[in-house]
């Protein structure tokens, strides 16, 4: 039992480590993907900022979207991991896998923990970023672990929703349709650029429900107040969250095989 | 002794059976060819003994473990290679090794050694390092036998594993698998369109058709069927299947095999 147990986390990271490997060895990836946070941060956060049509009490707007910008590049990493499932269906690497003998968790987990890492990669690029535009953040021993286990979280979440749509649609095409449509909605239903006060009230409760917003939450109140306040409950939610996906996402992995 | 066993092995798909009622033993340290017509029911009932699908009624043993009660020992028991290029091309011939050494649980003290002798049997030692991306066709499936015989199977399972392969490669790659079964006395079941190349490796050969085995045994036995001495397994095939050969099957599979052949040719 403890022997399946510690091999199933030991899977789970080994398939983490090799997708690693595969970034270290062709890291072009992780430039064209620091593009996109640095346009919302560089181009939109500057020109709203100048605007101040959005009150944010206390914040300068570029403060106030800069975690959600940060969350904003992770989720969108990790919404379009399914592909990777899709594609290794195709190619019958998923089959391999499966006939290994593996815990179908650990395969789950493996691809989540991978998305992560590609998180933290943005991380990274959006914290740099926000040094050159002089933006105020904390930056403490332990604003920077709470912002590493949210992210990995939030990652987690959002990567094992997207494996669980590329279980039920299968093919590239109705997958990447489906993530084309459901990114943006995540985004906007959220307190992402704008303070959940201020949207209607069915807007408002999208926000309550949606995960992203925990995350962001999570990551407004460490990186800008250095505070901690709350900060435990949007890992509980996101902890909670990600294991109910990781277990539905475990059930359904064998069915794209087939 | 029967190292597969196959005992009204049935697949149902809503109402269409893919496989149906297959009875058929492999002995230990056999080359056992698996031929048919696409749609024969050859992927499927693969499938099954690989564990990635149930049986909807009887079952198969491979080294004595049942197919459905005892996956899990199947699992360790058996070496998979798909029909399509299964390693990954951004990670080295080392990596895709080292990442099967250790989703197959075998012991860190043994693990890097098993890696360089495996890559050293396929003649591989001097790529170690290189990115497969830069392998040629050839080269790629032996990197894949190479992940599937690292935990020392019993049985290899291959899916028409020399597809789209050049006569050399072909050559090279059946080599290491008579290599292998010599030296630990593997089990080879495989599956294939070239009637040439089955009648050549196989020692025993069986053809499906419509979800059942049309007829089984030794290319000479197969070829008897035909009542002609120059009859080649290709007739006999066309005799027993009543098809002619020729790639056919739904969008996904020509798509795959064509994808197949494309990067491995």
């Amino acid at each position: 039992m403890f022997h399946s147990i510690a091999q199933t986390f030991n899977k789970s990271f080994v398939l983490a480590e090799m997708e690693a490997r595969k970034l270290i060895h062709d890291p072009t990836e992780l430039v064209s993907r620091a593009i996109q946070p640095i346009l919302w941060l560089g181009i939109f956060g500057e020109a709203l900022s100048k605007t101040r049509a959005i009150p944010t009490p206390g914040l300068t707007y570029l403060q106030f979207i800069a975690p959600g910008i940060l969350t904003q590049s992770v989720v969108f990493v990790a919404i379009f991991y399914g592909l990777y499932i899709i594609m290794d269906r195709d190619t019958g690497t998923l089959q391999k896998l499966l006939v290994s003998p593996t815990p179908r968790v650990a395969l789950v987990w493996g691809k989540m923990i991978s998305a992560g890492l590609r998180g933290l990669s943005q991380a990274l690029v959006v914290f740099l970023f926000t040094l050159i535009l002089g933006i105020k953040l904390h930056i403490t021993v332990v604003t920077v672990l709470g912002v590493f286990i949210l992210i990995m979280l939030g990652a987690s979440f959002f990567s094992g929703l997207s494996m669980i749509i590329a279980s039920i649609v299968k093919t590239r095409e109705r997958f990447m349709g489906i993530g084309q449509v459901i990114t943006l909605p995540l985004f906007f239903a959220s307190n992402a650029i704008y303070p959940i006060n201020i949207m209607p009230a069915w807007l408002r409760a999208a926000a309550t429900v949606n995960p992203l917003s925990y995350m962001v939450d999570g990551l407004r109140t460490l990186m800008l107040f250095g505070s901690t306040k709350g900060v435990g409950v949007d890992v509980v939610v996101l902890a909670a969250v990600s294991l109910v996906i990781s277990g539905l996402s475990a059930w359904l992995y064998p069915k794209v095989a087939i | 002794m029967n190292i597969i066993h196959a005992e009204s092995l049935t697949k149902r798909f809503k109402d269409f059976t893919a496989v149906d009622h297959l009875d058929f033993d492999v002995e230990s340290g056999e080359v056992f060819g698996f031929l048919g017509p696409n749609g024969a029911g050859k992927s499927t009932t693969i499938k099954m003994l690989i564990t990635l699908i149930r049986p909807t009624s009887g079952t198969a043993r491979i080294d004595g473990h049942d197919i459905v009660r005892n996956a899990g020992s199947v699992r360790h028991t058996i070496g998979y290679v798909p029909q399509m290029i299964s390693v990954d091309g951004t990670l080295t011939a080392y990596e895709n090794l080292m990442l099967m050494a250790r989703l197959y649980e075998i012991p860190r003290a043994e693990r890097t050694e098993r890696v360089r002798k495996t890559l050293a049997f396929l003649r591989l030692e001097e790529h170690t390092d290189s990115l497969v991306r830069t392998f040629s066709g050839g080269m790629i499936r032996k990197v894949e036998i190479g992940q599937a015989m690292l935990h020392r199977p019993k049985v290899l399972l291959l899916d028409e594993p020399t597809t789209g392969l050049d006569p050399v490669a072909r050559q090279e790659v059946w080599e290491h698998l008579f290599e292998l079964r010599k030296r630990a006395g593997t089990t080879v079941f495989f599956s294939t369109h070239n009637m040439e190349e089955a009648d050549d490796v196989s020692d025993r050969l069986a053809v499906m058709n419509r979800g059942r085995i049309a007829a089984s045994g030794t290319g000479a036995e197969l070829k008897a069927k035909t009542g002609r001495p120059d009859a080649t397994l290709e007739d006999a095939f066309v005799l027993i299947t009543g098809n002619k050969l020729e790639v056919s099957g739904d969008f996904r599979e020509i798509r795959q095999v064509r994808r197949t052949q494309s990067r491995l040719g």
